[in-house]
């Protein structure tokens, strides 16, 4: 038998090897920064090795690239082919949640990791496709970055670059080079830019800010998404003094309201005066009202608030009044040549994509019109072949826009319209379906008012919105005069907010149907 | 054109005697080709390979100079074939396509070649891809090398260790008439490095010279007598050849001390993580020197019995690292031993996971399991104990979703996938096959559209069983780097001939755009080395159908729901076949944005379309998002407290392709997108018909502004 070998002393050497990984979405140029990284390694005298794994996994998926150094000693080193949970000394991440896929994987740990990430978010299909607020939350990652980086760079470097004219990739590696975790002098990263050769100007204008923005050190940590409550309530309208003074008067009796009201109903009555008039603002107050008197201080004023919000979402509907109304605003033009970035010489040319249907045509018609043609099925098909199709407007050219703008220009009449008389019918059903609650279950109330937000959109959308809230609703007449109630009608709007067909739904209801018994009729 | 080019890095290929290259390993195992005289080059695309493709493509010019010939070939198929010019003539040849995917549709070929055996060095390259970034059924391909009979090299992953695989294998193939095949894995294709260079060498025959002298032996016909004979001399003559080759070229490496209680058998392509593992441990230094034994197989087909339990001997136990399944190469070793009576102990799969990468943290551990077991003297003091806990970390799998590859922003396919949604929104859920390509991310959300994928041009063929008819039509996609492959006779020819009641869209980038752009039959560009611009609709006619729509701009959706609507619902019997043909869009914009930047500085009248959502129109209901997944339509959050939900957004990114509009047409969504379009450089005329209108604008809308209150942007 041959002697055992004693466990060698570990390799000093090793220490200097530096890990690096790249985590991105594809297209963000991962790559590029790979090879920036590389370059300046390389010129700075270290031996370097970088991998990838490119292919289909590149189309806009998350992806990684590795990259390993040390110093150059003449004989090659054996470098890994790929990170390993615990054992990354840099992490680059080029979006918000591949930095939490890296913490997930265990690439962020607090004996040795950089993190540098980039704040900004670029939403997976999952979270768009969702009908309410899919959008992940990005404190969890702040928070779980806070725990798990030794060091932390995090700004929105998209930002950066954008407002540079460039991409990410330059100013993720301004962001490292401005972190100093590698020690290379700053003229060797922009050496390498300048010699990839490609939009060398931005490329550096986007590494320089990054790389102020990171040496500065750890900046205060600000939300990632600030929560869109508790902004400032907006300032006064502008407009002929006679109209001015007719709305500090409404405006005056919103602000009377119990305080938790007050700031909803201010901006609640805005946006039902700006949809119709001074009038309509007087019939939201006095709904409004109508809310607040049933309502007290014991549990702060939650329904009045809620109802601040939602009648006024209800009242405000999308009709083609509305949208041609909004199309047509003074300052819509040169807002889309600044987000355009329109520049002094050049011309803008809008189009709009429109399609009214044979409901929308008839909707606008005097309500007892609308409804006769609305009962007669091949009445609507030719409605239907004349008028609905889509149409492409320019609205930047004249007639187009004044088209748009005659349309806009039908406030006057619109409450004479079928459509007007549904919102106004669904919405006075609504609003007594809630106050119903009241004496038996004030939490339930709120939730019925809440269950408007189900109602969005144009068209088959909005028809699915109706239908799920009609099936909340119902729902909800199975689990009246429990004390949970309002918790499960929570539940199932939720639900109902998760997928388009409806399918989280249908399984809440289940679970709904199997506890509780048939409704034993309205409440008392 | 190809996604990405290589003229730049193409000149290193030039370099000579005992010159530095530094790159990536595609070009290398490019340059070593040059460098041992290779005579004719071919191949199919596909990750991890498909740049070897584009930078063979790239270097056509030098091969030609060196009478080198290159084919892009239509197939793995095609391009084993062409290896057959290495069975009569001595002259190298080498051929590289995707592991596992390639190997299956190029068997025929392969099993056919390794019967006849070669004179001239036949080469083999696969891209093994295999674990994370792949794209296809996780299989290794080390059963064809063994049941065909050709030998499979897995060399050390760094750029020398590859260089001398090339060169070594075309020896071996030579020494013992036998084809080889040379595995670099994902990561070995893309790993960056440094060799020095040789100076590249003429093919001593040439292509073009061995036609003048054309050649032929009937024993190396695949016909009985003739395979039987084939047979026994694989395992009399070539397989003894081989094994003398490689024991005396010593192709396969030793490491670390002679002697040792233990030691690691290692596949060469896994020897950097094995080693990462041991310097963890401390049992390795910075240059891979090991205080474990390591004995490489950069052959790991055939192996030698003799070396391995030479190297064997007097040790008590040996870990195998053998990544992927079935263990092929442990159960070879563990035979060797039972068959000599060794008393040494075999750890492997028990100790790793049958399955699965051999990730950073799944050597580490099996090496330290291994080591715990059989030698834990050699542990460090920390590996021995539990590690003490470390602060814990919020658990993010929640919290963090899912992003698989997609759609890009403007890819012509996302308007397809939309239609045929919107059909079966009206219709009926349908019976839908894929097929391999871009277009398979129609079976992610939003979209969920096919079922099932059966291989490579094989989309409308996998709907065979439903070819007689039933309820509904059944559907099948194919793109038209699959229709080209053999999705022509296999999917198409099949459907005529059998008379297939079903409706087959073909998806027609001008490109084989998921392996990186390549020109295909019926791509639009001209090429100076390839005939392209052969109209897939008219190969479909010309193969008997009879029915067939030519869309040719995937991004009017409504009329591609009405014609795949027409298909579905048309009394008319037998195969449907509708081209839906746009430009791969970001082929497009590589070509097109650089000459859009070029003519707007020189003052030409250019139109840049973007699309834009009106915030206040939008109601955030997110039925857009279900039609699309453009990562250029995202979602926004307003500061608003009477909003719930985030509204659509479009970024800087959007390309203007149209998509979001068609679809709020089509779908009649909401009218809140727009398109925007920025004129560079008007003429005067145009300037003041703008400026015309403007006022028109400003007068209508300031005239109904003073007969209301204004709330400002947000109301």
């Amino acid at each position: 038998m041959t002697a055992l070998p004693a466990p060698a002393p570990r390799d000093p050497a090793l220490d200097g090897i530096i890990k690096l990984a790249v985590m991105a979405v594809g297209g963000q140029g991962g790559g590029v920064l790979t090879g920036w990284i590389e370059a300046v390694a390389r010129a700075g005298g270290h031996a370097v090795q970088a991998t990838s794994v490119a292919g289909v996994s590149q189309r806009t998926g998350a992806t990684i690239y590795y990259i390993e150094m040390a110093p150059d000693s003449g004989r090659p080193p054996v470098f890994a082919l790929m990170p390993a949970a615990g054992d990354v000394d840099i992490l680059i991440a080029a979006e918000m949640m591949e930095a939490g896929r890296a913490i997930m994987r265990g690439f962020v740990t607090p004996d040795r990791t950089t993190l540098i990430a980039s704040t900004h978010r670029a939403l997976a299909v999952s979270e768009k496709i969702v009908p309410g607020d899919g959008i992940a939350d990005a404190a969890e990652v702040q928070a779980a970055a806070g725990v798990a980086a030794r060091r932390l760079v995090m700004f929105d470097m998209e930002r950066v670059a954008a407002d540079a004219g460039s991409v990410i990739s330059a100013a993720l590696l301004g962001a490292l080079a401005g972190s100093d975790a590698l020690a290379f002098p700053r003229a060797a990263y922009e050496d390498a830019i300048r010699a990839g050769g490609k939009g060398v100007a931005g490329s550096l204008a986007a590494f320089a800010r990054a790389f102020e923005m990171a040496a500065q050190g750890p900046a205060p940590a600000a939300p990632a998404a600030p929560p869109p409550a508790a902004t400032a309530a907006p300032a006064g309208p502008r407009g002929a003094p006679g109209l001015l003074r007719a709305w500090e008067r409404l405006a005056a009796e919103a602000a009377a309201l119990p305080a938790p009201v007050a700031e909803m109903a201010a901006r609640g009555l805005a946006k039902v005066v700006d949809f119709q008039d001074l009038a309509y603002g007087r019939e939201y107050l006095d709904r409004l009202h109508a809310v607040v008197a049933r309502d007290g201080d014991a549990q702060g004023w939650e329904l009045s608030r809620e109802a601040a919000k939602y009648i006024a979402n209800a009242m405000a509907y999308d009709d083609v009044i509305r949208v041609a109304d909004l199309k047509t605003r003074p300052g819509r033009m040169a807002r889309i040549a600044a987000e355009m970035g329109l520049a002094e010489g050049q011309v803008l040319q809008v189009t709009e994509y429109m399609h009214p249907r044979a409901e929308e045509i008839v909707g606008l018609l005097p309500a007892r019109t609308g409804a006769f043609l609305a009962r007669r099925p091949r009445a609507m098909r030719l409605i239907g072949r004349l008028f609905g199709r889509g149409r492409r407007l320019r609205s930047d050219g004249a007639m187009a826009f004044g088209l748009l703008w005659l349309l806009g220009g039908l406030r006057g009449w619109r409450r004479r319209t079928l459509r007007h008389r549904h919102e106004q019918e669904h919405l006075d059903r609504w609003l007594h379906g809630a106050l119903a609650e009241l004496p038996g279950d004030y939490a339930l109330a709120v939730e019925v008012l809440r269950n408007r937000r189900l109602i969005k959109g144009y068209s088959d959308t909005h028809a699915r919105g109706l239908s799920k809230f009609d099936r909340v609703t119902a729902g909800i007449a199975l689990v009246r005069g429990r004390p949970d109630a309002a918790d499960w009608a929570r539940r199932l709007r939720e639900a109902a907010l998760k997928d388009e067909a409806g399918a989280a739904l249908d399984g809440a209801l289940a679970t709904v149907r199997s506890f509780a018994a048939p409704p034993a009729g309205g409440p008392g | 054109m190809a996604e990405r080019s290589f003229i730049d890095e193409v000149a290193q290929l030039r370099l000579g005697e005992g010159q530095t290259f530094t790159g990536e390993g595609i070009l290398a195992i490019t340059k070593a080709l040059l460098e041992n005289g290779v005579g004719y080059v071919g191949g199919y695309q596909g990750a991890p390979i498909s740049h070897l493709m584009d930078v063979l493509a790239d270097a056509e010019e030098l091969m030609a100079e060196l009478g080198i010939r290159f084919e892009a070939n239509a197939s793995e198929a095609a391009a084993a074939a062409m290896l057959a010019a290495s069975v009569h003539y001595p002259i190298r040849g080498a051929i590289t396509f995707k592991g596992a995917v390639g190997v299956n549709v190029a068997s025929d070929a392969l099993a056919n070649l390794a019967s006849s055996g070669v004179r001239g060095g036949a080469l083999v390259i696969v891209g093994e891809d295999y674990g994370e970034g792949s794209s296809i059924m996780q299989e290794r391909s080390h059963p064809f090398a063994m049941k065909s009979q050709f030998w499979l090299m897995d060399p050390r992953p760094n750029l020398p260790s590859i260089v001398k695989a090339v060169g070594d294998g075309f020896e071996l193939s030579e020494a013992s008439n036998t084809p080889v095949m040379l595995m670099v894995r994902i990561r070995s294709c893309h790993v960056t490095g440094r060799f020095a260079t040789r100076v590249n060498r003429r093919p001593p025959l040439t292509v073009r010279e061995a036609l003048a002298n054309p050649q032929r032996d009937f024993a190396r016909v695949v016909l009985p007598p003739m395979s039987y004979v084939h047979e026994q001399e694989k395992v009399k003559h070539r397989w003894p050849a081989a094994e003398r080759f490689i024991a005396a070229r010593g192709l396969n490496e030793r490491f670390g001390p002679a002697a040792g209680r233990v030691g690691i058998v290692l596949q060469g392509g896994m020897y950097n993580g094995v080693v990462r593992a041991l310097q963890r441990l401390g049992l390795a230094d910075l240059h891979g020197g090991t205080a474990v034994p390591l004995y490489v197989l950069n052959v790991t087909y055939p192996l030698l019995a003799s070396e391995f339990l030479a190297w064997a001997e007097g040790k008590k136990a040996v870990l195998v690292v053998e990544e992927g399944q079935p263990e092929f190469i442990e159960q070879q070793l563990a035979a060797f031993l039972y068959r000599a009576d060794a008393q040494v102990r075999l750890h492997g799969k028990g100790v790793f996971p049958m399955a699965g990468e051999y990730t950073g943290q799944v050597m580490f551990d099996a090496v330290t399991a291994f080591l715990r077991q059989a030698a834990p003297e050699l542990l460090p003091a920390a590996a021995r104990a539990p590690n003490t806990p470390g602060p814990a970390i919020p658990d993010l799998s929640r919290t963090v979703p899912v992003r698989p590859p997609g759609f890009c922003t403007g890819c012509p396919e996302r308007p397809i996938f939309a239609a045929m949604k919107l059909v079966e929104n009206d219709l009926g859920r349908h019976q839908i096959s894929a097929d391999i390509g871009c277009h398979l991310f129609g079976a992610l959300p939003p979209f969920e559209i096919g079922g099932q994928t059966m291989g490579y041009g094989l989309g409308p063929a996998s709907n065979a069983a439903f070819d007689g008819g039933g309820a509904r039509r059944a559907v099948s996609f194919i793109g038209d780097g699959g229709f080209w492959h053999n999705g022509l006779t296999s999917s198409v020819g099949n459907m005529v001939f059998n008379k297939a009641d079903t409706l087959t869209i073909v998806v027609d980038n001008h490109y084989s755009a998921a392996t990186g752009g390549q020109d295909i039959l019926s791509s639009r560009a001209a090429s100076a080395t390839k005939s392209t611009r052969h109209p897939i609709a008219k190969a479909v006619k010309g193969i008997g159908v009879s029915w067939v729509r030519q869309v040719d701009r995937t991004y009017d959706v409504a009329r591609l729901r009405d014609t795949i609507r027409e298909a579905l619902t048309t009394p008319r019997k037998g195969p449907k076949v509708i081209v839906a043909s746009s430009e791969c869009m970001l082929n497009r914009e590589r070509r097109e944005k650089p000459l859009r930047l070029k003519a707007i500085a020189e003052g030409r009248r250019i139109e840049a379309p973007r699309f834009g959502v009106d915030e206040d129109v939008c109601t955030g209901d997110h039925a857009c998002m279900r039609l699309s997944g453009c990562p250029s339509l995202g979602l926004k959050r307003l500061d608003d407290p009477l909003r719930d939900d985030p509204v659509a957004h479009v970024d800087r990114s959007c390309v203007g392709c149209g998509n979001c509009g068609e679809i709020a047409e089509a779908a009649v969504l909401c009218p809140s997108f727009y398109e925007a379009r920025v004129v560079h450089n008007p003429g005067g005329w145009e300037r003041r018909l703008a400026g015309w209108r403007a006022r028109v604008r400003g007068w209508l809308a300031s005239r109904r502004a003073r007969r209301r209150l204004d709330f400002g942007a947000t109301a």
